[in-house]
């Protein structure tokens, strides 16, 4: 087997790159006193600006008891809201898995033309804010939009619907898959799924007996943080779901409803929920960071050890 | 984890080079139904919602664009949203950078932890973190209400803005830093401590200059996520017009009042002033990395 394995260096889940060796020498290292302070001040910058915003949420919620937070967490208005952004995520995410795979496979495997203009147009939404984006489907399906007229003509409505609520999501959550998948495939090559092809494979079973191995942490990875925006994502949905009560309003959008009430326990109740799944995507993409840096390190070993 | 992959052992003979650079066609199959739909999926997704704010734009005339873009309530906006965000910018350049460092050079109990921690920003929806911020910084919070009896209001003012985009801004500096890091050599300094530099020289004469670009990569993306930012500071910023109103809040208010013209109008200065501010530091970058080198 041409496979090498990185020898322990991963184990303890620090980020990739070649790892120096510990050095004893004083001349090159801090004094413990300053090597103290600075641990010292670092983690209290992050228990304060990170730390203490997620104990408050639970703290909020629990405020009047775990009674007041189940009767919160089961009214129906949130168990629509809760429902809807599963909905929504469970149609984005897995489009925009489509999409990210699709434009990997074409950029780093076809060798297109143009590859710099379709990586940057897939980034693209990252750069954009949330409001804007949902101000362009307003301009596209607004009553004043490009589309307004025609939609009214044929009855059919999308703006302050479902409809743009998933289609808002979909433009924000879409470079994330993309953006995992591009690099990792442009580091292995074709020459696995050329050799595929002279054995006489078809495209499908080279994909997924052959690349699929190769990506699936990355693939994952990128899913996982797909998810959490398309759960958590507020902005733009604000903008074209027109914020209605029990119809459009996602768990972000009921959150904003219920704080506005001055209801802070249902709104922390609510905000708990998205919390936990924050909490649940940073556990994933620590342990899954690891198993795609591991998987990412043994193939540039090999390019290496076969380059040399 | 370590699994071999299926069909290793058959690249025997072939080399990265000709697999990266090859100009050839490829020969897999699939690849114009990808790039098809890639192209289909962009340009019903991103290119034609995008193409509209351009297209509005040009309805509005010149003079109707710059009297919606420069109105007085539009100017305090983007003096409000630049400033808060250049301050989130600045404290996560000095403390993302310190951060990184202690999560890169020392091994203490708790490091995994914080740094799986330094994500959340990522991982938590902006409304959640907007909700616990206000609650946390309001008069009454625990953050707040050590400042309130010296008379520093938090909350609902500017500095309630720039604490919500420090927030939210955090890990792209200390992100972008740390695999610079990782893999400096630390023979670099290992020969400014022999020719009698002390730590601190080391750090300002040779580690900092080799840090630089990737810190102005950070700090610019901590930029550009702020100055687009809106649910973690629509509850902490109180809405006031004109005095704590950051543009994006503006436009959401002009796109209540059905103005479709006027936000679009804020939305292209707001686009081109994150592209300047991307585009500059791309330039500050590679100066930084040639003077590095």
């Amino acid at each position: 087997m041409a496979t090498t394995i990185v020898p322990g260096a991963r184990q303890h889940g620090l980020p990739p790159g070649p790892r120096t060796q510990v050095h004893t020498a004083a001349a090159t290292n801090e004094s413990a006193l300053a090597r103290r302070a600075l641990i010292g001040v670092a983690l209290a910058y992050l228990f304060v600006f990170l730390g203490l915003p997620l104990y408050v949420v639970f703290q909020e919620a629990f405020r009047r008891g775990l009674a007041a937070y189940a009767a919160a967490i089961s009214e129906p208005e949130l168990l629509h809201a809760l429902r809807l952004t599963l909905l929504v995520a469970a149609i984005a995410v897995p489009l925009n898995v489509l999409f990210g795979i699709a434009a990997a496979w074409a950029i780093t495997k076809g060798r297109v033309r143009g590859r710099t203009l379709l990586i940057a147009l897939a980034d693209l939404p990252l750069a954009v804010s949330p409001v804007i984006a949902g101000l362009t489907f307003m301009l596209l399906f607004g009553m004043q939009g490009w589309f307004g007229p025609w939609l009214r003509a044929h009855d059919i409505r999308i703006a302050f619907t479902v409809t743009a609520v998933v289609l808002a999501t979909i433009f924000v959550t879409l470079p994330f898959v993309a953006r995992e998948l591009i690099p990792l495939m442009e580091e292995q090559g074709v020459t696995e799924e050329e050799a595929a092809v002279t054995l006489g494979a078809s495209g499908w079973q080279i994909f997924r007996r052959v690349t699929a191995p190769n990506i699936r942490w990355g693939l994952l990875y990128g899913i996982v943080l797909c998810n959490a925006r398309a759960m958590g994502e507020f902005g733009a949905v604000s903008v074209v779901s027109g914020r209605i009560r029990g119809q459009t309003t996602t768990l972000p959008l009921h959150i904003e409803i219920l704080y506005n009430e001055y209801d802070f326990t249902a709104a922390f109740a609510a905000s708990s929920l998205l919390a936990l799944l924050a909490v649940v995507t940073l556990a994933a993409k620590h342990l899954l960071e690891r198993s795609h840096h591991a998987a990412r390190a043994r193939i540039i070993q090999e390019q290496e050890e076969k380059g040399s | 984890m370590t699994a071999p992959s299926i069909a290793s052992d058959s690249r025997v003979g072939s080399t990265r080079g000709r697999s990266r650079g090859g100009s050839g066609r490829s020969v897999l199959p699939g690849v114009r139904l990808t790039l098809g739909f890639t192209i289909a999926y962009l340009t019903v997704l991103v290119i034609v919602p995008l193409s509209t704010l351009f297209a509005r734009t040009a309805r509005l005339g010149w003079s109707g664009f710059w009297d919606a873009a420069t109105a007085p309530r539009a100017l305090a906006a983007y003096t409000l949203s630049v400033g808060t965000s250049v301050v989130a910018a600045v404290v996560n350049g000095v403390f993302g950078l310190l951060v990184a460092w202690v999560l890169t050079r020392y091994r203490f109990t708790g490091r995994a932890i914080a740094d799986a921690l330094v994500d959340l920003p990522f991982a938590l929806p902006t409304a959640v973190a907007g909700v616990a911020l206000t609650t946390l910084y309001s008069q009454n919070g625990l953050i707040g209400a050590l400042f309130a009896p010296h008379g520093i209001k938090i909350a609902f003012t500017p500095l309630g803005i720039a604490v919500a985009l420090t927030f939210i801004g955090l890990p792209f500096v200390v992100r972008s830093v740390q695999p610079v890091l990782e893999t400096l050599p630390k023979e670099i300094e290992e020969a400014a401590a022999t020719l009698g530099a002390d730590r601190w020289q080391t750090f300002r004469r040779v580690i900092l200059p080799a840090l630089t670009p990737a810190l102005v990569a950070g700090m610019s993306l901590s930029f550009a996520r702020a100055i687009g930012e809106y649910g973690s500071v629509v509850f902490i910023s109180g809405n006031m017009p004109g005095r704590t109103e950051i543009a994006p809040l503006l436009i959401m208010s002009k796109l209540e009042q059905y103005d479709y013209g006027g936000a679009t109008a804020i939305a292209v200065v707001m686009l081109l002033t994150s592209a300047v501010i991307l585009v500059s530091a791309g330039l500050i970058q590679r100066r930084a990395a040639r003077r590095a080198a």
